[in-house]
């Protein structure tokens, strides 16, 4: 009767769909190189061995070194921590700002939709890391504050518009009609009734978020404008692609570090949104 | 509502965008804590050379009167003064504006060139080898950084095999545009891809294109003249949404291909703390967009009279 293939765990797994199944663990990886990363790094990911500069992978540098003889797997190591944290502030407060002035224009409309939407349209005027950059330009010595700052101020328009849509729609449904006449108070519909039910859209873009917050931090930093401290993939790309006639190595090590958390985090939001709207996924029904 | 009414409407939110975009940049740079001067001098600046940029820069004025300066800048197309050679940021503009505008129509060119055909193969084919391989591509193309392509690319094209000019070439010419197009358009090619493909397919399941197969029509004909035409709506949009990505790409890849542009005056102000030059630069970007939107907005009107009606 049980074949492996059919056991429960392989089920759950096939059903993930292949996005998800690629997406899922890249993630997985990601999450734990971040929190353990530090702890697993073989060397201080700043140490100088000018002896070793820009040697080829080996069994004393996994990855191979930098410049400076640096060992590019604790760079790497050490730089899952500082993306990880990046996007785990900026998501976490642009999604939760996002969603709560969102769902409150959507639901109230007049003059606070209004207010929030000509907000919205401000921000989204600015395109892409050009705010970014406007931000943390007028800041003398950029740390990581200041680079989770320029990456909140407009992160949390997109998940304020994904909250104001649904909000619309839910304020027209029965139930909320029903709670509002049943006495309830139109804070606590919103707390109670709205905001639970348009979580969906909002997780699903948080995901990919993610690998949106780590691509720009990655970027930021690839353009010399990232955290004066602490160690950046992106700052490690741009010291690759100096050197990348002679060495490299180290461009391919930083950019595909970057390249697989975002090509993760992005599956795994496709995947996530095939399952909560199947209307979205890949193999649409063919109609007729 | 009437076209007339629409186009007014569109182009009076646009101005107050514009408006917005210009009291925020000024806005940005005055209310942030910390001096100005600080960032521009540095801390160890003396009292008499703080007390002439203050002079200089008008820090001193009360804020309306600053803005009204700010908003005389923008007004006569100055832009104000650069701090470094005091010369006009539009000059300085003008000069690598051309530089930047052909980065970007090459790569949406690019963009159109890869996307339109794998989005049109990916419909007539769902769910085969062809939609496979443009999802897969659509799906790598979105996730591999364009500060990643970029070198890539060089290590490949220029480096190993020798068939265009290595980054800083400016001998070059057109040839040094093709590596900085498809750094820039692969993203955008990849998010134009997926809205053929999913227009398209919608597009393919009305009864008229049902018709027009019944009727005997060639497919050829059926797909680019009667489908796609009307694909191309949603595809204009994305194609928007997708410009501000474009923008901000050309800053990056203007660095990384060593390209004289607006993304490279922009960045090399940054780390100089040319603060109007930044201004400047941010504003001409943040307009264009705005600008490039409107354009694409009245284009949708016209070619879908829905849309006037909203």
């Amino acid at each position: 009767m049980s074949r492996p293939t059919d056991s429960a765990p392989a089920r759950r797994v096939r059903d993930l769909g292949a996005r998800l199944r690629v997406g899922a663990p890249l993630v997985g990886l990601f999450v734990f190189l971040a929190l353990a990363g530090p702890w697993l790094a073989p060397a201080d990911p700043q140490a100088i061995d000018l002896a070793d500069q820009y040697a080829l992978p080996s069994a004393a540098h996994l990855l191979g070194t930098g410049d400076n003889g640096i060992d590019l797997a604790s760079v790497l190591l050490h730089g899952a921590r500082l993306a990880g944290l990046v996007a785990l502030v900026v998501v976490g407060v642009s999604a939760s700002v996002g969603t709560l002035l969102g769902a409150w224009a959507g639901y109230a409309g007049g003059a606070v939709d209004h207010a929030v939407s000509g907000l919205a349209d401000l921000l989204q005027a600015f395109p892409g890391i050009v705010l970014n950059i406007a931000i943390l330009a007028v800041v003398d010595e950029p740390g990581v504050s200041h680079v989770i700052l320029a990456l909140c101020v407009p992160g949390w328009v997109l998940y304020a518009r994904i909250a104001r849509a649904e909000a619309m729609a839910l304020r027209q449904r029965e139930f909320v009609e029903a709670a509002l006449a049943l006495g309830m108070t139109r804070s606590r519909v919103l707390g109670r009734h709205v905001l639970p039910n348009l979580l969906g859209p909002i997780v699903v873009q948080a995901t990919s978020g993610v690998g949106g917050v780590v691509l720009a931090e990655s970027t930021l930093s690839f353009l010399g404008l990232g955290p004066s401290e602490g160690v950046s993939w992106g700052a490690l790309l741009d010291q690759g692609s100096g050197v990348l006639l002679r060495y490299p190595h180290v461009a391919l090590v930083a950019g595909g570090a970057i390249a697989a958390t975002v090509l993760g985090f992005n599956l795994a939001g496709d995947g996530l949104r095939d399952r909560l709207d199947p209307r979205s996924a890949g193999r649409a029904p063919r109609k007729a | 509502m009437s076209g007339l009414g629409y186009l007014a409407r569109r182009l009076l939110r646009a101005l107050l965008t514009i408006l917005g975009v210009v009291t925020l940049v000024f806005l940005l740079v005055r209310l942030v804590p910390g001096d100005p001067v600080d960032v521009i001098l540095g801390d160890r600046a003396s009292p008499e050379d703080r007390a002439a940029m203050r002079a200089h820069l008008h820090l001193d004025d009360p804020l309306p009167l600053q803005y009204g300066r700010f908003l005389g800048d923008v007004a006569d197309g100055s832009l104000g003064q650069s701090f470094r050679g005091d010369r006009p940021v539009s000059e300085l503009v003008a000069e690598v504006l051309p530089g930047t505008a052909a980065l970007a129509l090459a790569a949406l060119l690019v963009a159109w060139l890869l996307a339109i055909p794998l989005g049109v193969l990916a419909a007539r084919f769902r769910g085969r080898a062809p939609d496979r391989l443009a999802s897969t591509v659509a799906v790598l193309g979105l996730a591999i950084p364009n500060i990643w392509l970029g070198p890539l690319l060089v290590l490949l094209f220029a480096v190993q095999l020798r068939w265009l000019p290595l980054p800083g070439d400016d001998a070059a010419g057109l040839a040094s545009l093709v590596l900085p197009a498809i750094t820039l358009g692969t993203a955008l090619a990849a998010s134009l891809t997926r809205q053929t493909r999913a227009s398209l397919a919608e597009v393919l399941s009305r009864p008229y294109v049902l018709a027009a197969h019944a009727r005997g029509l060639p497919p050829r004909r059926v797909y680019f003249r009667h489908a796609l035409r009307n694909a191309a709506l949603p595809v204009l949009t994305v194609g928007a949404a997708q410009l501000g990505a474009l923008l901000s790409g050309t800053v990056v890849v203007e660095k990384i291909f060593e390209r004289r542009g607006l993304g490279t005056l922009f960045l090399n102000a940054f780390f100089d703390r040319d603060m109007p030059v930044v201004q400047g630069c941010v504003l001409v970007i943040a307009t264009t967009y705005v600008v490039v939107n409107v354009l694409l907005d009245l284009a949708y009107a016209a070619a879908d009279p829905r849309v006037r009606l909203e």
